[in-house]
Parts: structure tokens; sequence; C-alpha cells
């Protein structure tokens, strides 16, 4: 189905995923001003960041491959997000979190690839 | 980068701005190189044209969605079938787009397209964090712009790098670059853990998103974030006094 250099059924599926992406990031705007959100919606919305992100998160550490929990300490994906939780927790350095960490992910994976701890 | 500093700006200009926004946004590009550079090579692998990808990066800039549309892709998943994952998983994009309206208010119907395009995790997260700022400071939407700029720039130009790449190490996919989104991700979220009721909310969301990975179409990304803005609001309750609550 998807074997030709630019096939119709890619096309249709760009175009209807740009088509949904950019209907959603907008359409609040030219709907808001015809009602008015009641308040406890707006209060809800501080936590929409961090509990989407969280969610998105530790299904891709604790299951990195499939719906099959993986909370041993041989999971690179755990060690490394431990790694990150605790470097942003002490410097609060986004850079340095996200830099650290990958490194101590590869680290492990190639480690515990290899069989060498 | 350094150019806020080569010429001098008048602080608060538009263009010093712009700059701003793009240098607060550094850390989450340089965690979206091994992401988008991954999804060239992930793409390129499983059979997706050269031309599909990198319109997915131009007209959809959405990761995730991007991500999972390649694994749909991979596993022969007709077009309409992605669109509407693709809506499923892009859903909490709405709610920054609720965040965003108050801020976005006075601005040209051109200007709320330009932004709502760009309406990232990153930018938002950026972006939302300058808004908020009550400095009497005019033209944030500069600072926005900026922030979307740098991002949608190299995300495109990772993705043409993962493309390239896949073709001639076919191999790449399995590095486990992978492991850059949770990175960033985490990175984004320990700023906000300040408050009671937000440790309860995002505690909940990945609880709720272990106990409901198995529900399809990525739902239960959805029934997650849900969950955590509801405990959120009800611990709000809880804790009432004002020192709980920023």
């Amino acid at each position: 189905m998807f074997d030709m250099g630019i096939s119709l059924n890619e096309f249709y599926m760009v175009t209807g995923m740009a088509v949904v992406t950019f209907g959603i990031r907008y359409i609040m705007f030219p709907i808001s001003g015809r009602f008015k959100f009641p308040e406890l919606f707006n209060r809800g919305l501080k936590y929409v960041p961090p509990a989407v992100l969280t969610a998105i998160i530790v299904p891709s550490v604790l299951m990195p491959h499939g719906n099959t929990l993986n909370l041993k300490l041989t999971n690179p994906y755990l060690v490394g997000a431990i790694a990150a939780c605790v470097i942003g927790g002490l410097f609060k350095n986004l850079l340095l979190t996200i830099v650290v960490s990958m490194i101590i992910f590869l680290v492990c994976q190639w480690a515990f690839a290899f069989g060498a701890v | 980068m350094s150019m806020n500093y080569t010429f001098s700006f008048k602080n608060n200009s538009f263009l010093y701005q712009f700059f701003e926004g793009a240098k607060d946004t550094f850390p989450l590009v340089v965690g979206a190189v091994p992401f988008g550079i991954i999804f060239g090579t992930l793409a390129a692998t499983a059979g997706l044209s050269s031309w599909a990808t990198m319109g997915m990066s131009m007209f959809v800039f959405a990761g995730s969605s991007q991500f999972v549309a390649v694994s749909l892709v991979f596993a022969g998943t007709a077009w309409p079938m992605i669109v509407l994952t693709t809506f499923v998983v892009n859903l909490r994009h709405m709610l920054y787009g609720a965040t965003m309206v108050p801020f976005y208010k006075h601005l040209s119907p051109f200007w709320k397209i330009v932004l709502a395009f760009g309406l990232t995790d990153e930018t938002f997260a950026v972006s939302v964090n300058r808004y908020s700022r009550k400095d009497g400071v005019t033209g944030k939407r500069y600072y926005n712009l900026g922030s979307m700029v740098f991002m949608y720039t190299n995300w495109n130009l990772c993705t043409f790098i993962g493309l390239t790449a896949g073709k001639a190490f076919p191999g790449i996919s399995r590095w486990g670059l992978d492991f850059a989104m949770p990175a960033t991700f985490i990175g984004m979220v320990i700023p906000y853990l300040v408050t009671k009721p937000m440790w309860a909310s995002v505690v909940t969301a990945g609880t709720v998103s272990i106990l409901a990975a198995g529900l399809p179409h990525k739902l239960g990304l959805m029934a997650a974030a849900i969950a955590g803005v509801i405990v959120g609001l009800v611990c709000e309750k809880i804790f009432c006094n004002k020192e709980e609550l920023i």
C-alpha cells in the first residue's frame, strides 16, 4: 500500500493528519468568544501539560517494548528516567537533565545488551 | 543564539523577544534532535516515502503522533484509521489552545493561525510561562514565534537528516535514541512539581497511563490526562490554603 514513491494514500494520510492536528490546535480561538469556560475548567488547565507529559513518559519508560511492565533495573529506559528525575530535581537545568540522562541511558543500553553488567 | 548580544537590540523589542523565545527553547530543541532523527530513520525503514515523511514534519508538526503514524504505516493500517489515531493522540493540544485563548485574544486571525499551527508540547510549555509572567511587556507573540520557528526548523532539519541516515544505515532505528522523548519530557515536568495538587495530578496520570495502557488507539493517554486533571482539582479543594496553590 505504501510501496510507491508518492502514493495517493500517503497524500490522503498526510493531508488528513495535517488538517486534524491544525484543527485541534486552532479550534479554541474562534469558538472561545461565543461562550465562557466555567471557572473549574480554567483552573484544571494548569494540570494539563504535566499530566499529559507524564502519561506519555511513564508507559514509554516502564513498557518500552509494548504492553509488558519492565520494572527491573536492567531496563535502560527506567535507569535513564530515574537519572533524569534525580538530575532534574537537583539542578533544575533542562539541558543538563536531557544530555546526562541520555548518556546514562545509552551506556546502560550498551552495557546491558552486551552483558557487561 | 548569541545574536542578541552581538547586536544591541532595544530590550523588549520584537526582534529581541524573538531571540529570547528561541534561546529559552534551546534545551527542548536539543532534546528534539535525536527524536527528529529517529523519526526520519524509522519512517525510512517503515517504508514511508521521503515525500510523505517530510510532508508530515512540514505540515503536521506533531512529534508523538508522527511516530504513532509511522508504526501504523508499518503495520499496514489504512489511512483513515491513521488520521483518526492522530486526532486522538493530538487531542491534548486542544487544551493547550484553550490555555492560550486569553493570551491570543487580541491577535489578528493571521497571527492566531500561525501560532496555533506551532502549538507543540515544547513551544506551548515555554510560551505559556512567558505569557503568564506579568511584567507588562507587549509583543510576547514574537517570543512565542521565536520558540516555534526554532522548533520547526530543527524538527524538519532533523527529519531530513534521519531520513538520509536511515537509508544509509538501516540499523540506526534500533540504537534506542527514542529515550530522547521521555528524557525531554521529564525535564519539562519537574518545574511544575512544586505543589501537592500538582504532585497528586502527576502521580495519578502516571498510574492510570499504565493501568489503561491496554486501551486501543492511545485512549489510555487521554484517560490518564483527564484523571490527572481531576485529581489535581480535587486536591486543590482538600489543601485549600493559599500556599498550596500557585
